[in-house]
């Protein structure tokens, strides 16, 4: 193909990238280095280092870290079973249609659900254990955050298991591997970098939730989202706010880079196909 | 590749109508000429069949938007996209959107039934001699229980939400100058203090709070103590009528270490296009059977004195939503702070969330 068309067919791309991505980090950065009255600064940056905004930064790595980890939990194992089904395509649309629904609808339903009279609370009742509290506490928090994410975790993880050749799995049981070592050898590092993409998409989007930790956790979590909310739209300290979401950014390269990593296993996985 | 490059004309030329469609449609909405007004108003807080009745008496079309926090509305106006005739800030956002040169001045000569307004809410330190705003709804801040799920324990005082009975029961609103000022307040401070001693001393009594809280929410509040799943919370009187009138369990008091008395109020911002119309729709608004029609219908509390005549007595004369002259005086009216002191409240605010397990 010539080098002119090519061009061309890049520039969508390149308008894109430019506009929507490089375009707000920039002004992102550049709004970091005001303060409140619009005189530069680097202010923002020595209160972003101030115990405040560290503890928020390690809390919300915990609970972004929790969620993942839940959510790897019940994908792998989800994704597994579903490669095994009659029809997978069937299943898999019904695990990905809850992600159809408006967000906020489905908190609201969880408020329901996990009120003092709510079902949940009614079938603790029924089976001894009694009333209790879960609104508004880390259980429910997580909880609900591992809701959310799963569907975004199990696809790409369904299609790595997909794409696997069972033939390798039949030698290497053929070979004498157990079931386990098949796993562990086998089928774990050819579905690792479905697993790469579906902890991105899944840990970096929890490091700023900030709706569900004030309608599912009442605040009592809080995560860097919730103080980038506040600075914006109640202390409008854009300055405060932007330095924060720079650090955010930071952070999400900095877990991409992680789990970006080689691509081995794509490259073994397409060599044995 | 002709394929591709037909298709792409095609999306590029409905595109082309698409813009043009919308261009026409937002030339209709902004075309606030002399027979369109545009409100910009919080929600759920007039009576719809007022807004038809001014439009069959005075024939000039309403438009009517609605926002949810003072800032997010400033924030609208300063931009200037749409032209908004009237808006209804509180208080302390009239004093920064004055300061910021937003509002145009009041005609007073357009607006006879300023007359029916009780002299007490005229006149008052966030806009001396109403310059631009006149007061549309007015309230308290204060607690909303529900005897039934509590045994006996009553509130007076704000310092009997520390009571270790309250354990996992208290919710508090999602807004640093509430929260931080019921912790001020306790401790006998301004609502409007600057100073960062006692702003850190409430701070510290507010962290004591924590085993008692239950949640920081918003308005989600007024559904879990309708459906009894809250005891005890931080309300603005208005939303604790809404309570009330679905839950008849709940009491609302206002503590009698003080607390803060509110304003919200008509302006007229300096982008408005029909401002003889705003200046219409604000003395229709003032009529006295127009305002007890509405108050009726939003449950706050009216500054119109003639209007009170016209409506239910015991409403009127709940102390609870129309305290006498005497409780007010232990209320006090936020000041603007400025928006570095705004930064320290939240800042301390969200220190106090931190701070809660």
């Amino acid at each position: 193909m010539n080098k002119g068309l090519q061009r061309i067919y890049m520039l969508p791309y390149a308008l894109w990238i430019v506009l929507f991505v490089v375009a707000p980090i920039a002004l992102v950065l550049y709004y970091s280095f005001f303060d409140i009255t619009g005189h530069f600064t680097l202010s923002n940056y020595k209160s972003f280092f101030s115990s405040t905004y560290l503890t928020l930064t390690i809390s919300s790595f915990w609970y972004a870290l929790l969620i993942t980890f839940f959510a790897l939990l019940v994908s792998y194992p989800t994704a597994y079973l579903l490669t095994k089904t009659k029809h997978k395509q069937l299943w898999l649309l019904l695990i990905i249609i809850p992600s159809w629904i408006n967000l906020l609808l489905k908190t609201y339903a969880f408020i329901g659900l996990m009120g003092l009279y709510g079902p949940l609370n009614a079938f603790l009742e029924a089976i001894g254990i009694g009333k209790q509290q879960i609104l508004f506490t880390d259980f429910s928090f997580v909880f609900v955050s591992v809701y959310i994410f799963i569907p975004f975790m199990i696809l790409p993880i369904f299609n790595a298991l997909d794409k696997l050749n069972p033939a390798l799995i039949d030698s290497s049981r053929d070979l004498g591997a157990s079931s386990w070592t098949t796993f562990r050898r086998v089928i774990w590092p050819l579905t690792l970098n479905g697993v790469k993409s579906g902890v991105q998409v899944v840990f970096i989007p929890a490091l700023s939730l900030f709706m569900i930790t004030r309608l599912i956790a009442g605040n009592k979590v809080i995560t860097l989202g919730t103080a980038i909310e506040q600075q914006f739209l109640v202390t409008q300290n854009w300055g405060m706010g932007s330095t924060i979401a720079v650090f955010l950014i930071l952070f999400m390269f900095i877990v991409m880079v992680i789990t970006g990593g080689s691509d081995k296993g794509a490259s073994v996985n397409e060599k044995n196909k | 590749m002709k394929e591709l490059l037909r298709g792409a004309i095609l999306i590029v030329a409905v595109s082309l109508v698409l813009l043009l469609i919308n261009d026409n449609l937002s030339e209709g909405s902004n075309k606030t000429g002399k027979n369109i007004l545009t409100i910009y108003n919080w929600g759920e807080y007039i009576d719809p069949d007022l807004l038809k009745q001014f439009e069959k008496e005075t024939g000039i079309k309403v438009i009517y938007e609605t926002f949810d926090s003072n800032e997010g509305m400033m924030g609208k106006i300063e931009q200037g996209g749409t032209s908004y005739d009237i808006t209804m800030p509180s208080e302390y956002m009239v004093e920064m959107m004055a300061e910021k040169d937003l509002l145009l001045p009041i005609d007073y000569s357009q607006i006879p039934n300023i007359q029916h307004i009780d002299p007490y809410f005229l006149d008052l330190p966030f806009d001396p001699g109403n310059k631009f705003s006149i007061p549309y709804f007015w309230g308290t801040v204060g607690i909303a229980y529900n005897p039934d799920l509590l045994d006996g324990q009553t509130f007076e005082s704000w310092d009997n939400l520390w009571d270790p009975s309250l354990k996992q029961q208290v919710i508090l609103v999602d807004s640093a100058r509430e929260t931080i000022g019921m912790g001020l307040n306790s401790l006998h401070y301004s609502l409007n203090s600057t100073d960062i001693n006692e702003l850190q001393e409430a701070t510290e009594k507010l962290k004591k709070l924590s085993p008692n809280v239950k949640a920081v929410i918003g308005d989600e509040v007024t559904q879990l103590m309708v459906n009894n799943e809250a005891a005890v919370s931080l309300t603005w009187s208005g939303q604790a009528a809404d309570m009330m009138s679905e839950n008849e369990s709940i009491d609302y008091v206002v503590p009698e270490e003080g607390s803060n008395l509110w304003f919200d109020n008509f302006v007229i911002p300096r982008t408005a296009k029909n401002i003889e119309g705003a200046h219409a729709f604000i003395n229709f608004m003032l009529d006295p059977e127009v305002a007890a029609q509405n108050a009726d219908y939003v449950g706050y509390s009216t500054p119109n004195l003639t209007a009170l005549d016209y409506m239910d007595p015991e409403v009127v004369e709940d102390e609870r939503f129309y305290p006498d002259e005497d409780t007010r005086s232990h209320l006090e009216v936020y000041k603007n702070l400025g928006l570095k002191m705004l930064g320290v409240y939240n800042e301390l605010f969200l220190e106090f969330k931190m701070d809660m397990k």
